[in-house]
């Protein structure tokens, strides 16, 4: 299976890496005095003498940025480029983020000049394509969650969530509510209790009923009641499941005036089978970047569109696009009951293009068959690993599954060496130890873009894993073997935090020439 | 219709079977069947062809900036962005990644987010940088929820020439933790002119008082921009000084395209800066992606909310990079995390760092130079206009206050007939300044365009 180096013979991808490798030097560390890659054109308009236009004591004496060539800057950020995973390389199973893969054309609708090159603040009539998207884009999020009020204004999934527990606030201070608290399940992404903060409420935990893996109901009611302002709940939730009781959790919470936030970061499994408006819940975000095709771009950008009931559409934030009755597209800043702006301008616009143009490309069967078979793909999955893994709550599952781990410490063994030793195998590994509920948690989430073959050749790589566990427990302890660094110090990370490059940038430089010089030198010698 | 499923039907059957079930409608019987599989209102699906004439068309509805003069700026620039940063950034390993959460298969995004807090503490003259905020204008609440937690205090002072979009965002932000955000004057307007017409050239801004005479120790910070949002430079000497008295914190909105001329924050005295990060290294697109550069002293590191970088080493002392100081964020910390922040702008950031890498320290510099230069010319020429009259009343960068003849409206409609993007129309800003625009130049801006532009406001009288 491997040799003594744990690099693998066979089974599995071949990895996108070569192996360990000599650190890339920072680019500061490369910086030549005098070099530079990019000049402008001669100044074509007369130059008056610096410190007549600007106070002396004012302008700064120097800044040290790197002074490189181009070549030198494209190399540099090749060579880092190489030190990353990415879907377009590899499958990666990440749980709860939705990795599926991005289409193309997407790319290039966003590279349209006609797009990138728009001031935010210029004349609506000189912007009118691009309003349009956005404005068709709210419309058909409408369509797909079953929740007509929509602003794309929030830029990622937690500011959305953000936005719609502000628009719950100001929904209950219109009706003279003054609720503190904010019902979460225990399996909970932690955005949505660090959003309940942020908005001045109290985040009160609800547990979640072991054997189905869903809401502990008995819990919830004895929690709810008319001071919660809302409960946000993950549907399906961070387990994978369904929430079966979802009508009735949000017909329960209706009753003492409580409104139902739904965190939509896994609405990839209810694309086009159910809307989570038709549920009963009031609020939910979507998250551009996972459900509706912009790619994460290692941290964002993303997307985090909020959608409303009507009844709370007066609340969304301001300005909101509208469609004149000539046809036109403006902004409405006349929202008084607005929860004012969240973002400088319009949300990620150029996320908002991609979403939009993948789903005009799916169309109505098409965002049917995403749903579908991301579902079919997470449960094929799951049963290929049944025989060797143990699963948290075994039941059909949506898009996504949680595997324990505990099994693993007969070995001497945790989850993250299983974690790290997929690498070798040349895949990125699931989300491990989340949610927080399960001990030892694996999450995997295959999407609908992975072919049968993948996820085949997936699962018998997590099934060899499971028996070199038993048998060579040292290569997953090891691991990962092939990548340009093995596994990094975190602690002394955290103890000793090194977070910019010290002693400032020149001097950096300059030693790490000296430094070369000296080597030379000795090679010279040699 | 496109479809990115690859699944045929004979192995859509081998895996209904392999799972034990008869169709995909068995999967989903937890679902209540009175709403399962809703008929959506959704046009059927596009080829990529058609897909890409229907987007095509929509996009050639929009004026794109590269083919007319634009004199906008207010808080949005058009500046010079070099090839070579979209080929790099648009590299699948960095644009097709998630979160660096496995450092070993991330090396490459983690070393350049290093890099980027390093450019950014360079740049601004602070200790620390995060990963990224948002935008600015959640960077100003960000830094007002931090200041606050850092002093115990629940006042926050915001100058009035700080962009007015930045201080929405930062009312929204503040709304739900019961904080108290004032707005504090440093200029007035005095011989006030409101028709404009016949008394341009007599009205004009000054200063009123200390900005930091308004701060005593109930204040948690006072926030500034340099240069505000009128395009000229604040007295900001002295100014955090004045503030250590009362233990406030000076929270400076800076411009990276300027910071190639200009102090950083951190040398008089900034507690904490936030700056827009995408100008620099990114077109325009409509707004949106930003990002948010984030960056503070030292020992306010545990309190700065989003991610962060650290280097490290790993078990044979080879350096590499992690996500670190994790204890005050959302993933652990929960309700007491310093923000709610997860997926934020990292390729944008990585277009701007290699934007400052590609330009060099020599490059900046000539960046800030341009639009000041060119600035300046387009502010004497209109300055010499009859009826038109530059109001700035402070030295400026790259913006300045016009008064014109006619309503800023009119002027700017003008001037778009004749294909010509004009200025911000200041009433927005304050229904005194109805007949004001603001100007801005940049290193794209050429001399043509700025000769073009005075020719036709001579026109519009």
């Amino acid at each position: 299976m491997a040799d003594t180096n744990g690099r693998l013979q066979s089974a599995g991808s071949p990895s996108v890496f070569a192996g360990r490798q000599a650190p890339e030097p920072l680019i500061f560390e490369k910086s030549v005095p005098g070099r530079r890659a990019v000049t402008l054109p001669p100044l074509d308009v007369p130059a008056k003498p610096l410190n007549e236009l600007l106070p002396p004591s004012e302008l700064r004496r120097d800044v040290h940025l790197p002074e490189v060539s181009e070549l030198d800057v494209v190399r540099h950020f090749v060579h880092l480029s190489k030190r990353n995973y990415a879907v377009d390389s590899e499958f990666y199973p990440l749980g709860s983020c939705t990795m599926k893969y991005n289409p193309k054309i997407d790319e290039n609708v966003a590279a349209l000049p006609g797009f990138r090159q728009l001031h935010p603040l210029q004349p609506e009539e000189t912007a009118q394509g691009a309003l349009r998207v956005l404005y068709e884009l709210g419309r058909l999020l409408a369509e797909i969650t079953g929740l007509p009020g929509v602003s794309g204004q929030p830029v990622a999934g937690a500011h959305g969530e953000l936005t719609g527990i502000l628009i719950v606030r100001a929904a209950h201070l219109k009706h003279g509510r003054m609720r503190k608290k904010v019902l979460i399940p225990d399996s909970a992404h932690g955005t949505n209790p660090a959003t309940a903060a942020m908005a001045g409420y109290a985040a009160i935990s609800v547990g979640h009923d072991r054997r189905t893996g869903e809401l502990d109901l008995a819990d919830f009611q004895a929690k709810l009641d008319d001071d919660c302002a809302a409960i946000m709940i993950t549907v399906p939730n961070t387990l994978g499941l369904f929430e079966r009781q979802i009508v009735e959790i949000c017909r329960l919470a209706h009753e003492v005036g409580c409104y139902v936030y739904c965190d939509g970061a896994n609405l990839n499994a209810m694309v086009g089978q159910v809307r989570p408006g038709d549920l009963g819940v009031d609020l939910l975000h979507v998250n551009l970047h996972k459900t509706f095709a912009v790619p994460h771009g290692g941290g964002g950008p993303g997307g985090g569109a909020i959608c409303v009931t009507a009844e709370l559409e007066p609340f969304l934030p301001a300005p909101v696009i509208m469609r004149r009755e000539d046809g036109s597209y403006s902004f409405d800043a006349e929202r008084p009951n607005s929860v004012g702006r969240v973002h400088s301008f319009h949300g990620n616009f150029n996320a908002a293009l991609r979403s939009y143009t993948y789903i005009r490309s799916l169309g109505r069967e098409g965002l049917y068959a995403v749903g579908a078979n991301a579902v079919l793909n997470a449960n094929y999955l799951k049963a290929r690993l049944a025989e060797a893994y143990r699963l948290y709550v075994d039941r059909t599952c949506m898009h996504e599954f949680v595997l324990d781990g505990r099994p693993l410490r007969e070995h001497g063994l945790h989850t993250l060496d299983l974690a790290k030793r997929l690498i070798d195998y040349g895949y990125h590994p699931p989300t491990i130890y989340f949610p927080l509920i399960v001990p030892e948690a694996i999450m995997i989430e295959p999407t609908e873009t992975e072919s049968k073959e993948t996820l085949d050749r997936f699962a018998a790589a997590l099934l060899a894993i499971a028996r070199e566990a038993a048998e060579q427990p040292e290569l997953l302890h090891e691991a990962p073997h092939v990548t340009p660094v093995g596994r990094l110090d975190e602690v002394r990370a955290a103890r000793l935090p090194d977070l910019r490059l010290r002693g400032g940038i020149e001097r950096r430089a300059a030693e790490s020439r000296t430094e070369a010089r000296r080597e030379a030198a000795v090679q010279g010698r040699v | 219709m496109a479809s990115y499923v690859p699944t045929t039907d004979a192995e859509r059957k081998a895996m209904l079977a392999a799972i034990g079930v008869r169709s995909i409608d068995d999967l989903f019987r937890d679902v209540p069947a009175a709403l399962y599989k809703p008929e959506l209102d959704v046009p059927p699906g596009l080829s990529e062809l058609e897909a890409w004439r229907h987007l095509r068309a929509l996009a050639e509805q929009n004026w794109n900036l590269e083919e007319h003069p634009c004199f906008l700026g207010a808080g949005a620039y058009r500046h010079f962005v070099p090839a070579v940063v979209g080929h790099l950034a648009f590299r699948h390993e960095f644009y097709t990644a998630y979160t660096p959460y496995q450092p070993e298969v991330s090396q490459g995004t983690l070393q350049a987010m290093y890099e980027w807090q390093s450019l950014v503490c360079e740049m601004t003259g602070m200790d620390v940088s995060n990963a990224s905020v948002y935008d600015a204008a959640t960077g100003v609440g960000e830094a007002a929820r931090m200041a606050c937690a850092l002093t115990r205090r629940k006042r926050v002072l915001v100058a009035d020439t700080v962009n007015p979009l930045y201080r929405e965002v930062l009312h929204t932000y503040t709304a739900g933790p019961d904080v108290d955000v004032q707005l504090v004057s440093g200029w007035r307007l005095e011989g006030g002119a409101s028709s404009g017409a016949g008394q341009a050239g007599q009205d004009r801004f000054v200063r009123t008082e200390d900005l930091a005479e308004q701060v005593d120790d109930r204040v948690a910070c006072l926030i500034v921009q340099q240069p505000n949002f009128l395009g000229w430079l604040e007295n900001v000497e002295g100014l955090a000084e004045r503030l250590q008295a009362s233990g406030a914190i000076l929270v400076v909105v800076a411009d990276p395209a300027t910071l190639g001329l200009l102090l950083p924050p951190g040398e008089y005295g900034a507690g904490i800066v936030v700056a827009e990060g995408k100008w620099t290294g990114n077109p325009t697109d409509f707004g949106g992606p930003l990002v948010g550069m984030f960056a503070c002293k030292q020992e306010y590191v545990r309190q700065m909310p989003g991610r962060i970088v650290g280097a490290t080493v790993d078990g044979e002392g080879r350096r590499g990079f992690v996500l670190t100081l994790a204890t005050r964020e959302q993933h652990i910390r929960r309700e007491k995390a310093t923000s709610n922040i997860c997926t934020s702008e990292s390729l944008v950031a990585l277009a701007t760092t290699i934007y400052f890498c590609a330009m060099g320290k020599q490059g900046l510099r000539e960046v800030g130079e341009h639009c000041l230069h060119k600035a300046h010319y387009a502010a004497d020429q209109i300055d010499a206009l009859p009826g038109y009259h530059v109001m700035s009343a402070a030295p400026f960068v790259k913006e300045f206050v016009v008064r014109c003849p006619r309503p800023a409206a009119a002027v700017n409609e003008a001037l778009l007939a004749r294909g010509i993007v004009g200025g911000y129309e200041l009433g927005r800003y304050a229904p005194e300044l109805a007949d004001c625009l603001l100007l801005c130049c940049t290193e794209l801006t050429t001399r043509a365009d700025v000769d073009r532009l005075v020719s036709e406001l001579r026109d519009i009288q």
